[in-house]
């Protein structure tokens, strides 16, 4: 979709993007040249086709987080379905992930509860290999 | 003549393009370390796509392999049940949603995970129920790549996709990831779903899919008291694999013990191994392995 000035014959380019606000998103567009200024608004059925494709009008802004329309287009979702319980907050780097998934998979979930364990006593909010190498000496294994 | 639309360069700053591209290259990214990617699947439901997924998943895994298992079934998703990780709560990292771990190191992604009962039917919010049917496959496709691209699945030697029913799954499936190796048919011994799965097998076609080829459940009865083994459909013995123009991968006999298994969330391959329809069952797995990897190698 694209919006022509008819008066300058220009292309016109997004100014604000607004909304969702009661299933409306409103995106004003402006012509470069002589400041002219539309707003297309959409209607619900418009908005929700748009998020169903999982793109946004005016751009993107931030980057999409995990499973962004997973989780918050889901009308109904498990309580505490992400996140292990006292891990919030807490990061892993794919380096820690990566040295993890190296122990036998019995292992791992008791591993994974005592380095966070140990993470939050320490108040580390980022689980790196060099922490893990930090509870290995500490644990005495 | 004032400017038309292929008159303008880009499309004014929403760079719907450059999202599009954006989210296909973090797709194409964690998929790197996924060496080979099939879909099961099949023109007809009922036909046990999900528990020959999670019993070849469980064969392949317990010969060394990394598996993964995404359902694909959004609607009707089982597979958190066939594999024994309903419950288990998904970690967020930096990398990404780490899927739940099944057994043998299994890892499986489900939208059983994120929904909140037994009874919870996947819907979506918005602002009108009315007319959901013109954006709900879209929003279901966009869930879909998300679960592809958002897991971090890690390394694996195998990514099983266990679609729903329905002819124009698997094409949806291709179109979104492109690099898909191929799909393993699954039928039953009934014209009935002969008739179905042969129009998904053309559609696929047309789609260029590869076809790996054919698995026909169900195909006999073994008793569990006498070990006789019976029909179980009218159709029996029909070749359909050639008749599909596919080449005929194995041939599982139904066995009660392979819904109890699968109820208890509990691969009946590893539980019983030495039965008919675990010997056949490994007999597939076999062959699917000879598919991906023809130098015969574990990887």
């Amino acid at each position: 979709m694209k919006f022509l000035c008819v008066g300058c014959d220009e292309p016109m380019r997004v100014r604000s993007v607004e909304g969702p606000e009661q299933g409306s998103v409103s995106v004003t567009f402006g012509c470069s040249v002589c400041g002219h200024q539309v707003s297309l608004l959409t209607n619900p059925a418009e908005t929700q086709l748009v998020r169903s494709l999982g793109v946004k009008i005016g751009g993107s802004g931030a980057p999409a987080g995990p499973l962004e329309t997973v989780r918050t287009a889901l009308a109904e979702q498990r309580e505490g379905a992400l996140d292990t319980e006292g891990e919030e907050g807490l990061v892993w780097t794919e380096a820690a992930e990566g040295r993890l998934q190296r122990l036998p998979p019995i292992a791992r979930p008791m591993a994974r509860m005592a380095i966070a364990r140990y993470a939050r006593e320490r108040g580390v909010a980022t689980v790196t290999p060099e922490l893990m190498d930090e509870y290995r000496a500490r644990a005495g294994f | 003549m004032p400017k038309r639309y292929r008159d303008i360069v880009g499309d004014g700053g929403s760079n719907i393009l450059a999202q599009v591209e954006e989210r296909q290259a973090r797709l194409r990214a964690r998929m790197v370390p996924i060496r080979k990617k099939v879909a099961v699947t099949s023109g007809k439901g009922g036909v046990g796509k999900s528990v020959l997924t999670a019993n070849l998943a469980a064969i392949l895994a317990a010969e060394g392999w990394r598996v993964g298992v995404l359902d694909a079934d959004l609607n009707g998703p089982s597979m958190a049940q066939v594999l024994g990780v309903r419950g288990q709560r998904l970690r967020l990292s930096s990398d990404g949603v780490h899927p739940a771990e099944g057994p043998l190191g299994i890892r499986v992604l489900s939208m059983d995970l994120f929904l909140p009962d037994d009874r919870a039917p996947l819907t979506w919010e918005a602002e009108s129920r009315q007319d959901s049917f013109v954006w709900r496959e879209s929003m279901e496709a966009s869930a879909l790549r998300e679960f592809l691209t958002d897991t971090a699945w890690g390394a694996l030697d195998l990514l099983l996709l266990d679609l729903p029913p329905g002819a124009p799954r698997l094409p949806t499936l291709a179109d979104l990831l492109p690099d898909l190796d191929g799909a393993l048919v699954v039928t039953i011994p009934s014209d009935v779903s002969r008739l179905a799965v042969g129009r998904a097998v053309a559609l696929a076609r047309t789609h260029g899919v590869e076809l790996l080829g054919l698995v026909e459940n169900m195909a006999g009865y073994l008793c569990p008291t006498c070990g006789s083994m019976g029909d179980l459909f009218a159709g029996e013995g029909r070749p359909a694999a050639e008749a599909l123009g596919l080449e005929p991968l194995g041939r599982i006999p139904f066995d009660p013990r392979i819904a109890s298994c699968a109820d208890r969330g509990s691969p009946y391959a590893v539980e019983h191994p030495d039965t008919v329809a675990g010997q056949a069952l490994r007999e597939l797995a076999g062959r699917l392995r000879a598919r991906l990897s023809p130098e015969g190698g574990a990887r």
